[in-house]
């Protein structure tokens, strides 16, 4: 096996899971502080990569995009939670699952009347739509190494605001514990609108960076959604530690399944065999990961809750 | 069929003369013999009009209605919350389609064999998921269907990503020609009954009392001696053998098989159905597919955006009937 | 308890009055245009709805001198929605003609409704191989290409170009199994790595670090529509368009991928059996029209739709619309009297095209215009693979 093949694969699955990561990160704090399943977290991805395609587009400047795109589906968000979403906090889960699959169907259909069902092209900055060159013989797309870098400027300002800010200690004591942190006196309707808004932002995001690499099309927000759910399993609900780990390990272990599986399975069986049954494989070893957590470690690698 | 049994069903009721279960479910004779009656002329009326196309959309909504009403039995009376219903569906539908495919068309013997394998496969599931609670039993049945999804996918003698197109639809006997719609509907009509009569009694029994009980509270079941782990494991194989019924027939009625049958998104469509209807009511998941599915069917006449409109729908019907449709019923006792 | 039976009957209802609103008219003929408008391949099935629209344009709304009534249905790219719309316009709106179908998969799930029914099915892109050999059929036609052709032309091109060692990408679906089929059979060198690829795939690092381990000095692509587009922009990006030369059927190589990729796609080789520069007077009038009723220039999917009215067009009047006369009608289409935007026209006896297959790069043309230019002849009068093995009933 080519050192080469395992760089570039090992820098895939790391950019996978960073941007994954932002996408548990809203996902685990409206889960573990709000205690609601959100089924429409993937649409503000789609949202969000949508306005940061529109934006981009329209002011001919893709970070200007993304400023704004990103600006713009907080807005969303927020508009979101204060009008349908908090109604549902004290509802169960059953409710909450359906509420929120409706606001998915219900994303999905305005955006395609907005948009229309063809999916948009948003392109990288010009500048990084290259290949920069690694090392002898390995040239890595530049953008690919912007998402990287994006990911973890992310997660470090993140890590920040949780760790160094009164909001991060809020958010960390509802977490643990949300009667606790109400009775010490946090103003909960203030601190949840927060919560959603930053939600929102990370999805925001995630969506305008991994535009460029995908296409930006209605119910882009669906598969990854369902990944965004294993890694906070896996993670830990309410921990965003976890949810970080939880990502790293999935987005590494689906692009090494998705390479390293179909050649394994192309010198064994041939390339027929391996189309077929390589990524599925790879699908399925991220199932019986979670499923392997939730026997052994059912509240996940970090758990956040007391 | 229903119409011999009725009185029997109406005995069967008259006869405890202690006060009724609060864990019972009545049958409401008086409402469903009406429907009952409506859904066998309904065909006639379909064709009388040369509307036959809504015979095949008919009977869609009695199987889809069999396979939420299998997630309701475990969802509404047993309290457990599957996010991979639709794997069991799904399994039954690729039994007809793998049999079809190897020559085998005895619907007495591969529908059988599909609830067989709904069973066995909700066994399975349910043998690990039931140790766990909550979030996690949903995000594990989640798994256990999408690991399935993506097996299933990876078999290209069963059709893959595409699916199986099914070359015609299961051989009854009997003399009767599943080929034709109307013949097809009454098999469905008459299947689908036979299950909710059966899941009505086996609630109305001490088996369907006791799994009720533990959805209430299973902490005092499991301190007053009841084996909790074991009732749950039951209802769900139970489940799973009529979810894989449904799947036999729905495979029938589209002839088609696609791994699409299995998606979490599928599933996500069931437990609305079950919530929209109305959880833990015994018509439940029948309403509630119908509802669903009707509201698809003719928001889809008039507008290609109707998926704005559904979703509108169910968003109201959250906020303002939160016990699904069935609650809202004046007088009537519902539940929570 | 007389709510719950007034909901019930409301919904019983509904549906009787929905069943009496929906009555279908004679003297007119009714098209069902079941394509794909969602998703990455949703440019191609937009090219065919609007391509097929500007015809019926064209002929002032009629189809062979009987008002038209189009019905665009989208199939979503996913067989088993396909195949209910398909029942929904067969059974309800009792069309008599079916058309549209960009993908294979999608083609081979809605096709046995439409023979059973009897209604002709005039395919404007998906051209399976099931269809054109054992399993052909008398209701279907197919107006494009058969799937293999165009791999077939760039397999002869590349063999002449004397490239050494390729690697070759497509769908793992029928179109796609059917292109490296193709391909294989008139290129002669060697294969470097063969992957197949999910048609809901968008992201290519996993295949793009394989070729660069494959050490090949050509490529060989199959992806229609948007999954083409992602392919070369992360193709270029990963520095590889260096040393590894990109070749494509007119399917990854068209308007649609080279709007959307813009300059990287310089250079680019395809395949095709028709270009907008073709010399002949209905080509010139669809082009000129196209763009200007639409603001873009046409691609082969459009040039296929459009082609595919103009068929039905010329069968109806041979009919002189008796529709109910199946034999007839089907002589009619297999006649092909018309004058297809590729010059001449005809069907061989498994209903699908015998054409001539041209090689085309993407060039700027004289107003510096990013676009296709005809560069050479690949194969005249070519017959697909598969006719030998239909046995079509008469």
């Amino acid at each position: 096996m080519n050192t080469i093949l395992i760089l570039e694969q090992t820098l895939n699955g790391l950019q996978f899971g960073l941007m994954l990561f932002l996408l548990a990160a809203g996902l685990t704090l409206v889960f573990g502080i709000m205690d609601m399943i959100n089924l429409a977290h993937g649409s503000l991805y789609m949202i969000g990569a949508y306005l940061v395609a529109s934006f981009s587009q329209a002011s001919g400047s893709f970070w200007l995009g993304l400023g704004l795109g990103v600006l713009a589906t907080v807005l969303v968000g927020v508009l979101l939670e204060y009008t349908v979403l908090r109604r549902l906090y004290h509802r169960d889960h059953l409710s909450q699952v359906m509420g929120t699959f409706a606001i998915l169907l219900m994303s999905n259909e305005i955006v395609r009347i907005i948009w229309g069902a063809q999916p948009l092209m948003l392109n990288p900055p010009a500048a990084l739509s290259g290949p920069v060159m690694l090392m002898d013989g390995f040239s890595y797309p530049a953008y690919r190494l912007l998402i990287i870098g994006v990911g973890l400027a992310v997660a470090l300002l993140l890590w920040l605001l949780v760790t160094r800010t009164r909001f991060g200690m809020q958010v960390r004591a509802g977490a643990a514990n949300r009667e606790m942190a109400t009775a010490m006196g946090a103003n909960v309707r203030r601190l949840f609108t927060l919560v959603f808004a930053l939600g929102a932002a990370l999805c925001a995001v995630a969506g305008g960076m991994l535009g460029p690499l995908l296409a930006v099309q209605v119910g882009m927000g669906e598969s990854i959604l369902i990944l965004a759910f294993v890694v906070i399993v896996i993670g830990g609900i309410g921990s965003i530690r976890g949810a970080l780990l939880g990502a790293m390990l999935v987005g590494l272990v689906d692009t090494a399944g998705r390479t390293l599986v179909p050649l394994l399975f192309d010198k064994a069986m041939g390339p027929e065999v391996a189309a077929n049954a390589g990524p599925a494989v790879a699908s399925i070893l991220i199932y019986v990961l979670m499923a392997a957590v939730l026997f052994y470690k059912p509240q996940g690698l970090f758990p956040a809750h007391d | 069929m229903t119409d011999t049994t009725a009185p029997q069903t109406a005995t069967a009721q008259a006869t405890p003369a202690a006060q009724p279960s609060v864990f019972d479910h009545r049958l409401q004779p008086r409402l469903v013999l009406p429907l009952l009656a409506l859904l066998i002329a309904f065909p006639l009326i379909a064709q009388a009009t040369g509307e036959d196309f809504y015979i095949g959309v008919a009977s869609r909504v009695l199987v889809f209605g069999l396979a939420a009403a299998s997630l309701n039995f475990i969802l509404g009376f047993g309290g457990m919350v599957s996010f991979g219903h639709a794997a069991f569906v799904g399994l039954g539908a690729y039994t007809v389609g793998l049999l079809m495919q190897q020559g085998v068309t005895s619907a007495w013997l591969a529908w059988p064999l599909a609830m067989l394998m709904g069973a066995a496969f909700s066994l399975l599931v349910g043998a690990i998921s039931l140790r766990t609670q909550g979030v996690y039993f949903i995000m594990i049945t989640l798994a256990f269907a999408q690991m399935l999804y993506y097996l299933i996918m990876s078999f290209k003698s069963l059709g893959g990503d595409d699916g199986l197109s099914l070359p015609s639809r299961s051989d009854i006997g009997l003399g009767l020609d599943l080929a034709q719609d109307a013949t097809f509907y009454y098999v469905v009509l008459a299947l689908v009954s036979t299950s909710l009569l059966l899941m009505a009694r086996v609630l109305n029994a001490r088996f369907g009392h006791v799994l009720q009980a533990i959805k209430e509270n299973e902490t005092r079941m499991q301190a007053i001696g009841f084996p909790v782990y074991r009732y749950k494991l039951v209802a769900f194989s139970l489940a799973g053998a009529f979810a894989g019924l449904a799947g036999a027939m729905l495979a029938n009625q589209g002839s088609f098989v696609g791994p699409g049958m299995l998606q979490w998104t599928q599933s996500g469509i069931l437990l609305i159905m079950v919530i929209l209807g109305g959880v833990g009511h015994l018509y439940g998941g029948l309403v509630g597919a119908a509802v669903f599915l009707l509201l698809e069917e003719v928001l889809a006449a008039y507008t290609v955006h109707w998926q704005l409109g559904l979703g509108a729908v169910l968003l109201i019907v959250v906020l303002v009937a939160p016990n699904g449709l069935l609650s809202l019923r004046r007088g009537m006792w519902s539940k929570r | 308890m007389k709510r719950h039976l007034l909901h019930r009957s409301l919904v019983s209802l509904s549906i009787a009055l929905l069943c009496a609103s929906s009555v279908s008219a004679a003297d007119q003929v009714k098209v069902g245009l079941l394509s794909t408008l969602s998703g990455p391949g949703a440019g191609l099935g937009t090219d065919i709805r609007d391509g097929f629209q500007l015809a019926v344009k064209h002929m002032n709304g009629k189809i062979g001198n009987l008002p038209a009534e189009v019905v665009v249905v989208d199939d979503q790219q996913n067989p088993e929605v396909a195949k209910q719309t398909a029942e929904r316009l067969l059974k309800r709106d009792k069309v008599d003609f079916m058309t549209g179908t960009v993908f294979s998969n999608v083609m081979l799930a809605v096709g046995p409704a439409a023979f059973q029914n009897k209604t002709f099915f005039i395919s404007s892109n998906a051209g399976p191989s099931q269809y054109a050999g054992a399993q052909c059929n008398p209701y279907f036609f197919n107006v494009s290409q058969q799937n293999d052709a165009l791999h077939e032309a760039a397999g002869q091109t590349m063999q002449d170009k004397g490239f050494k060692r390729v690697a070759l990408i497509a769908p793992n679906y029928p179109a796609g199994k059917d292109s490296i089929a193709g391909f294989k059979r008139f290129y002669k060198g060697e294969i470097g790595m063969e992957t197949y690829t999910s048609l809901s795939q968008l992201d290519y690092g996993a295949e793009i670090s394989k070729m660069r381990a494959a050490q090949v000095d050509g490529v060989y692509i199959f992806l229609p529509g948007g999954l083409g587009v992602n392919f070369i922009k992360q193709f270029v990006g990963a520095g590889l368009s260096k040393d590894i030369t990109l070749y494509a059927p007119g399917f990854s190589a068209d308007e649609d991928v080279i709007r959307a990729v813009g300059d990287s796609m310089l250079g680019t080789f395809n395949t095709s059996q028709w270009a907008h520069d073709l010399d002949n007077a209905a080509n010139k009038k669809f082009v000129t029209d196209f763009q200007k009723e639409f603001g873009r220039m046409p691609s082969l999917y459009a040039s296929h739709g459009y082609d595919a009215a103009r068929l039905m067009d010329a069968a109806v009047r041979d009919v002189k619309g008796k529709l109910d006369d199946k034999a007839a009608l089907r002589k009619a289409i297999e006649a092909a009297k018309f004058e297809s935007v590729r010059g001449s026209f005809k069907f061989n006896s498994n209903h699908f095209p015998v054409q001539d297959y041209y090689l085309r790069v993407v060039s700027k043309d004289g107003q510096g215009k990013l676009t296709n230019r005809t560069v050479g002849t690949v194969f005249k009068n070519h017959q697909d693979a598969y006719v030998k093995d239909c046995k079509m009933p008469s």
